[in-house]
């Protein structure tokens, strides 16, 4: 390619979803992450316990982020090819899997209101 | 100190803020008067007439083309294989295109660059300071005896390259034959084409499908190359002569399609030891390609090479016109070695853009293409090997050491059915 810039990737993927749809799951995405690291703020901490139950949702989360992708392209397992292919599929995992273990995390914690310390 | 909502909520704001404001500005546009001409609103004219107009203030745009369908023709591979509709590649030709410029609805009939002007089929004459040649390429079925394009979807033919619609009826009898089995027989042109490594694909696909079907040991296929190579680049020539051996075809060189009797599922081929005959109960005939008629009667294409073709005679590093030197021609109709592909005019616009700026500014501009070309080379559904490469035949890759070009790789799959349509969009927008 000639010229691989962020201004290029920002354009494809506006491309892919649409822009309105693209920044809105970026704007959701930063607003979940936000939430999260507010609630740390918040609490002071890390509330272990409610992660922990959070982290149940991690595979879950990878997994449904893999099928999803296989799902939208005409591809799956069997179609790996290469140590890149295993790392783009853990990429995928980890994604699906930190994605929704902090959703998990923030959703509860939200609804609840703020905890006594 | 404990951070409360509202700090948190202002902190926030301050740092998306900070993102938006560190974006970088737009470069000036150059102000100028010039009447620039643009011929073929396709992959190239429509991001020269975007990326233009995004250059300059003031220049009277006008583009040229009668369709009012814009193809994405690298989709076609995909429509003939089953796996996208034939609308997955059809669009608006005016959804495209910068406002600001003109659209006259017609093809042109006539370029004349020694009077700086063109004329279109509807009679108007339209003349230029600068012409920017994109018309594309013309699918010469004609040169087949016996060839046309109601043959397509019917007795084991199809075509892939013919558009949107005959992909699809190629798929339909690609299906059918994989059912069956039989022989599928394989083609490319004797002349230069627009991705060379579509007819390899398409080969790869159809014993994909004979395999998961159970067909395969039923199926014969052949590959019938024009010259004695199977794709240009020796390198990747190598690796697709390993994957042939490896999928058990049979390999027919220096073998170019002549003509074709759909009643007997016959095709003939040149050959240096002469005429060959080759039966089929499914074949892919992708034709001759050559310059549109309007680019080989004029003055513009090469005397002393491609004589048989017309390809616009061009400088192959700034895309600029080697006699008229404010002609320009990007895509398929430029006579450069290599580059019919989308990745290419991808590169090649932006050259020819700066280079027509700078010309208009009186300054020199160092952009040149350097032969880039890109062929997501399919093997099977779910796999393909994305290779790059220029003029020198070297390998190109986007990603070195992530990406390895000649492996059969998921990734390079899941580029070109998530991410080539989207960049190549963004490529029309002159955004990529």
């Amino acid at each position: 390619m000639k010229d691989v810039s962020i201004g290029m990737f920002i354009a494809v993927f506006e491309e892919i979803f649409g822009a309105g749809l693209f920044w809105g799951m970026v704007a959701a995405a930063a607003a979940i992450l936000l939430a999260f690291l507010y609630l740390i703020v918040r609490d002071h901490k890390l509330e272990s316990r409610r992660f922990l139950r959070a982290e149940l949702w991690a595979p879950v989360g990878a997994l449904a982020a893999i099928l999803f992708v296989q799902f939208w392209t005409n591809s799956g397992f069997t179609d790996i090819g290469g140590p890149i292919d295993v790392i783009v599929l853990i990429l995928i995992g980890s994604a699906g899997a930190i994605g929704l273990t902090i959703l998990a995390y923030v959703v509860p914690s939200l609804l609840s209101g703020r905890r006594s310390a | 100190m404990l951070a409360n909502r509202r700090q948190f909520l202002g902190l926030s704001a301050a740092g998306a803020a900070a993102v938006v404001t560190s974006s970088p500005a737009r470069a000036a546009k150059i102000k100028s008067n010039a009447r620039i001409v643009i011929l073929g609103a396709g992959a190239a004219g429509t991001a020269a007439a975007n990326r233009l107009a995004e250059r300059l203030d003031g220049a009277k745009i006008t583009i040229v083309d009668a369709r009012k369908q814009h193809l994405y023709q690298p989709g076609f591979t995909l429509i003939a294989a089953g796996l996208k509709p034939a609308n997955y590649s059809v669009s608006g030709t005016g959804d495209w295109l910068p406002s600001d410029i003109d659209w006259i609805e017609e093809a042109a009939a006539e370029i004349d660059p020694v009077a700086k002007k063109i004329v279109t089929t509807g009679g108007k004459t339209v003349d230029y300071d600068y012409l920017v040649v994109a018309t594309g390429i013309k699918l010469d079925f004609e040169a087949i005896e016996g060839m046309s394009l109601d043959l397509i979807g019917k007795n084991g033919i199809g075509s892939v390259y013919a558009g949107p619609d005959y992909a699809a009826k190629t798929w339909a009898e690609m299906d059918r034959f994989t059912e069956t089995g039989g022989v599928g027989l394989f083609t490319r042109p004797g002349t230069e084409m627009k991705c060379a490594g579509a007819p390899l694909k398409y080969t790869f696909l159809t014993d994909d499908y004979a395999r998961k079907k159970g067909t395969r040991g039923k199926t014969e296929i052949i590959y019938a190359a024009h010259n004695k190579t199977l794709f240009g680049v020796p390198i990747v020539n190598e690796k697709v002569r390993m994957l042939y051996e490896d999928r058990g075809f049979n390999t027919v060189y220096d073998h170019v399609m002549k003509a074709i009797d759909p009643g007997r599922k016959i095709a003939t081929f040149a050959t240096p030891d002469g005429d060959k005959e080759i039966g089929f109960d499914f074949t892919n005939v992708i034709p001759p390609m050559r310059s549109p008629d309007v680019i080989r009667n004029s003055p513009l294409p090469w005397t002393d090479k491609w004589t048989d073709q017309g390809w616009v005679e061009v400088d192959q590093y700034t895309m600029r016109h080697r006699r008229f030197p404010e002609v320009f021609a990007v895509g398929d109709a430029a006579g450069v070695p290599k580059g019919k592909t989308a990745a290419s005019v991808k590169w090649q616009v932006p050259v020819a853009v700066d280079q027509l700026v700078a010309q208009i500014e009186g300054r020199e501009s160092s952009e040149t293409y350097n032969g880039y070309t890109s062929c997501p080379l399919i093997t099977q559904v779910g796999k393909a090997m994305l290779i790059e490469f220029d003029y020198k035949n070297n390998l190109t890759p986007s990603f070195p050491g992530i990406i390895a070009p000649l492996e059969e790789l998921w990734i390079s799959w899941l580029m070109k059915e998530i991410a080539l349509k989207p960049t190549y969009n963004a490529m029309l927008r002159g955004r990529a």
